[in-house]
């Protein structure tokens, strides 16, 4: 049974506290949590798999540390989405801004609508799947994971890369240090539509993305710096 | 931090009820800058031939010495209204011969704002405590702009506060910090340029004053001004028929536009504008690094 929570009468805390109470020991909770009205660090640190449906835009970090649960916002999302997330699933049914899914170890982080600048800034182990765009500097120093965009890519796209695997299918304004264009092989074209079907996202052919990933030349590719150690 | 935020009505019904609408907008920016607050509103044009000013005075100052000394100085003083330390006043004298008057005999003025439309007022302290004393929420207006301070580059008084007047019917806002800003001020001061602060907004402020001075569009100073101008920002430039908004190309700074058929709303953050009337149905978006949005009547 779903559990209304209504932030127009308790507070930010209230709610976090209530949603963290579940330890995933008991059925799978179900919350629709209303009048969100762009308030900050909404459904943050949950650890169980719980279903929360957030009605209307949010604020800055919303869904942060996620672990299990399975989050939706519908509306926009401001900065911060999803940081840290380490399981589970996030999906924002509007845009979402700056540094979605920073620092992300893993799970799935869906964005129905355009991304903002740093999109997967950091990410060390999560698939990020955007519908539209993303903005300058994503993916910088993405450690690993898949970043699947169906729109354009702004400037600098995944500079200083490790091992993090990029697709792009719209256009590409530029791409960042170190991160150069790879073949797409059939099992990456695969990659992309497992991913998309993981998604929700259908009519988009695998076969439109173009792959992105590390050149390893930089400095801590280089076999001849270990001496420094 | 900072936070910005601008509220500009698209229909005659929404200019009468603007004020408790751009009120309830800056007491939810208070988080973002408690030290100080102040806003420019647009509202009660003034006829073809008049001036509208906004002037500042220190702590104690006596204004009816000063309302009779201007009044034995100068026929055609239509308005002298005040609010607290501000007051506002409408007259038919050139503006150059009032400015001069002032800067001889009322030092301890300042000429906050000048044009037709445009009265900037700010105040150190919480946005609240400014939003009342001001009674903004009654206040009707085309549209107005507004800032909470976190200061972070000069002192918290009143005169660092934001908006910073641009030239007749022009302000700016800004959130964020430069870092080229004393070169800047010794170069615009050679060409003329006044300051009464050393806050870095302030030049920002004197920057785009020059350019317009010199000629240049609103959009053609704005664009030269990412060039010039190194720092973080997202501005807000009030005009007298509306409003631009400008982040630069790194966009460290937030902003965020909603605009719906009653209105167009800009924030530091979206929680601003979630309570304006329609805004769940209004289209929002995040504005794009180094492009210029504008709206005008």
């Amino acid at each position: 049974m779903t559990q209304v929570f209504d932030l127009a009468a308790n507070s930010t805390r209230e709610l976090n506290q209530t949603l963290q109470r579940a330890n995933g020991g008991s059925a799978i909770e179900q919350w629709r949590v209303v009048n969100p009205n762009g308030a900050h660090n909404l459904a943050v640190g949950l650890d169980a798999p719980s279903r929360v449906e957030i009605e209307g835009h949010v604020g800055y970090y919303c869904a942060g540390m996620n672990k299990y649960a399975h989050i939706v916002v519908h509306g926009n999302a401001g900065p911060g989405l999803a940081e840290n997330m380490m399981s589970g699933l996030v999906r924002v049914t509007g845009s979402a801004s700056q540094y979605a899914g920073a620092t992300a170890h893993g799970g799935l982080l869906v964005i129905e609508g355009d991304a903002s600048s740093r999109c997967g800034i950091s990410m060390k182990g999560v698939d990020i799947v955007v519908q539209g765009a993303v903005g300058h500097m994503s993916a910088f120093m993405a450690q690993s994971g898949r970043l699947v965009v169906c729109g354009d890519a702004g400037e600098a796209l995944g500079d200083s890369l490790y091992e993090a695997r990029l697709y792009v299918r719209g256009n590409v304004a530029g791409l960042g240090a170190d991160c150069v264009e790879k073949s797409m092989k059939d099992k990456h074209k695969r990659e992309v539509e497992q991913l998309l079907a993981e998604a929700g996202i259908s009519g988009v052919d695998g076969a439109e993305f173009r792959r992105f990933g590390s050149a390893r030349e930089l400095y801590n590719f280089k076999v001849d710096n270990a001496h420094a150690y | 931090m900072c936070g910005i935020v601008g509220l500009f009505a698209k229909t005659p019904g929404f200019e009468a009820e603007l004020g408790q609408h751009f009120a309830q907008m800056l007491r939810e920016m208070t988080d973002r800058g408690p030290d100080s607050a102040g806003f420019a509103v647009y509202r009660d044009a003034v006829p073809f031939g008049q001036i509208k000013l906004t002037l500042l005075a220190p702590e104690g100052f006596f204004w009816p010495d000063f309302e009779a000394a201007l009044h034995s100085a100068f026929d055609g003083i239509e308005r002298l209204s005040l609010h607290g330390n501000h007051a506002v006043v409408v007259t038919s004298v050139w503006l150059a011969d009032l400015a001069e008057w002032l800067r001889a005999g009322f030092p301890q003025l300042r000429v906050l704002s000048s044009g037709g439309a445009i009265e900037i007022y700010k105040e150190k302290g919480l946005p609240e405590r400014v939003i009342e004393h001001f009674d903004v929420a009654a206040m009707s207006a085309t549209h107005a702009l507004g800032h909470t301070r976190m200061a972070t580059e000069s002192a918290v008084t009143t005169e660092h506060s934001h908006p910073f007047s641009t030239g007749e019917d022009l302000c700016l806002v800004h959130n964020g910090s430069l870092s080229n800003h004393n070169r800047l001020r010794r170069d615009l001061e050679k060409r003329g340029v006044r300051f009464a602060t050393d806050n870095d907004s302030e030049v920002a402020a004197g920057y785009f004053t020059w350019r317009l001075r010199e000629g240049d569009t609103l959009e053609q100073a704005l664009s030269r001004g990412m060039r010039d101008l190194d720092g973080f920002y997202t501005f807000a430039i009030g005009t007298r028929d509306g409003f631009a908004v400008l982040r630069d190309p790194i966009a460290c700074k937030p902003a965020v536009i909603s605009e719906c058929d009653d209105w167009v709303a800009m924030a530091s953050e979206y929680r601003a504008i979630a309570r304006l009337p329609g805004a769940a149905a209004a289209k929002s978006w995040e504005p794009e690094p180094g492009r210029i949005y504008s709206w005008s009547h």
